[in-house]
């Protein structure tokens, strides 16, 4: 089955991730129609599973502080950076509206 | 990794807030980008969160003088742990926001309400008591102006007999005097926006103190998808009771629900009603006592130290005392006249050795905090009331003398 461009623009919008072309909406109706076939086991009456882990126990750490003082280090990795805060742009940056942008979804 | 703490602040004021406690609850991912969430997704409990189900009773006066007080309810939907984010810190002229990620992955507790309440006076009287509770718990030192207990209120309007109204949500209210004002303020303001013919809508809002209203916030417009999903790196949080505790596990890895629970100390409600059976005060000045910190542990002191009657020396704890401390905003802890100097005075006063307009001017000199005791202060000032008949006598007589004319008229008639 299709995608709706507009299912397709709102997981862009979200994940800001961009399809960008046939290539790529066609890997992802693929990657679905993969996925749903797990459809064809009967699950009925089984708990689903969360993760491999879900058996054990979380273990829980006592309140200690073993690390730290490592401001340095950790400003090492930012770009940009104002005293010890790192810089980031005023808000989130959102893709390019449709319209604007360079896509398959665009033509369809 | 979940720090052992987090979990037993958790259940200690799930069981404070009357919860059910889940003894197995799960995490899960949010997903949403923002600069001071560098991993994409923080981990919460959105299917089963640690408590369930509880209640939080809070009373308020309908008059401001204390003398009418109203006790409500609101229902607790749930409690969860969940991970901090960063904090933001927008630059507006520079058109950048700074981020600290210091307190990024640190532990919370989101404690989630019920929309029972009705009014800013009453969200005020809730979260206050939320947070005298947190305190006595040591769950959270509760202090607003340092993001110690962060309020984010949702509010909407309907009426009477009709549906709950589209909900907005306000951020960025830093003290419970404001979180009356910012609920107050987006009540009106939904009000007039209905009545004139517009429509509320679904959006995020920050409360602006300097202005005292509520503006839309940036970035929060629209229906968030979070994509929820279980967290796989956690697995399920156990906790125990009495009757389910394992035999052979790691003492440390095990949260004894039963053992938590006898160790509650006295809820602020608990301790109000032993102040009143013990001492035979009003309900309100229970409230006024605890309130402040460290009153109700001086006005016990005060009441140790002298045999005047615990009904005569609450008025002089909230009537002087306080009165007092919040002229100079000077905490309970700060104050220059100690419970032992009040008590002095308070014998002084219950030994008839003084009147009581003399003992206020003796506390009004007490303030000062030179180091005199109450009674230098009396015999400095002679405020020493006199007890001997002859001399009375001779002071009405004077008076009497002085009076003549006055004293005729009253006798004949």
């Amino acid at each position: 089955q299709g995608v709706a461009v507009a299912v397709l623009e709102h997981l862009e919008h979200l994940a800001l991730v961009d399809f960008r072309d046939a290539e790529g909406v066609e890997r992802l109706q693929k990657a679905i129609q993969f996925a749903d076939q797990l459809h064809e086991v009967n699950t009925d009456g089984v708990e689903p599973m969360d993760s491999v882990l879900e058996d054990r126990c979380l273990y829980l750490r006592e309140d200690d502080v073993t690390e730290g003082n490592c401001t340095n280090e950790l400003l090492k990795n930012a770009r940009e950076k104002v005293e010890e805060y790192f810089v980031a742009p005023p808000g989130n940056i959102p893709l390019p509206k449709l319209e604007e942008r360079d896509t398959f979804l665009q033509s369809s | 990794v979940l720090n052992r703490r987090c979990v037993e602040a958790a259940v200690m004021t799930g069981l404070a807030l009357n919860c059910s406690i889940n003894k197995k609850s799960l995490f899960d991912r949010k997903h949403y980008f923002y600069a001071d969430l560098p991993a994409g997704y923080q981990i919460t409990q959105q299917r089963v969160p640690i408590a369930v189900n509880g209640s939080l009773s809070y009373s308020f006066c309908t008059d401001n003088k204390m003398s009418q007080m109203v006790t409500k309810t609101v229902r607790i939907k749930q409690i969860q742990l969940e991970q901090d984010s960063g904090k933001s810190l927008h630059d507006d002229t520079r058109s950048q926001t700074l981020v600290d990620l210091n307190r990024a992955g640190v532990g919370l507790m989101e404690v989630v309400m019920e929309p029972d309440m009705c009014c800013g006076e009453e969200a005020a009287a809730a979260v206050r008591e939320l947070q005298l509770i947190l305190q006595t718990l040591g769950s959270s030192q509760a202090v607003m102006a340092e993001g110690q207990l962060r309020v984010d209120a949702n509010v909407s309007v309907h009426h009477p007999g009709e549906p709950y109204g589209v909900r907005t949500e306000v951020k960025n209210i830093n003290s419970i005097r404001f979180l009356a004002k910012a609920v107050d303020y987006e009540i009106q303001r939904q009000i007039e926006e209905l009545e004139s013919g517009g429509t509320v809508l679904n959006e995020t809002r920050a409360f602006d103190s300097k202005l005292g209203c509520t503006v839309p916030m940036r970035d929060k417009e629209g229906k968030q998808d979070y994509r929820f999903m279980p967290e796989p790196n956690l697995p399920p949080l156990i906790l125990y009771d009495a009757k389910s505790l394992p035999a052979n596990m790691d003492h440390q890895q095990v949260v004894n629900i039963d053992w938590i629970h006898e160790r509650l100390p006295d809820l602020p409600s608990v301790k109000r009603a032993k102040l009143v059976e013990r001492y035979g005060i009003l309900p309100e000045h229970s409230f006024t006592l605890l309130n402040e910190d460290g009153l109700a542990e001086f006005f016990e002191s005060v009441v140790k130290q002298t045999p005047m009657k615990p009904k005569k020396v609450i008025g002089w704890i909230l009537n002087d005392l306080l009165s007092y401390l919040k002229q100079h905003s000077l905490t309970v802890k700060e104050s220059p006249v100690s419970s032992f100097l009040l008590a002095d005075l308070l014998n002084l006063l219950e030994k008839k050795e003084i009147s009581s307009t003399a003992a206020k001017q003796v506390l009004a000199e007490l303030w000062k905090g030179e180091g005199k005791t109450p009674l230098e202060i009396v015999k400095e000032k002679k405020l020493e009331l006199i007890q001997d008949q002859k001399e009375l006598e001779q002071i009405c007589q004077a008076v009497i003398d002085g009076q003549e004319n006055e004293v005729i008229m009253m006798v004949l008639g």
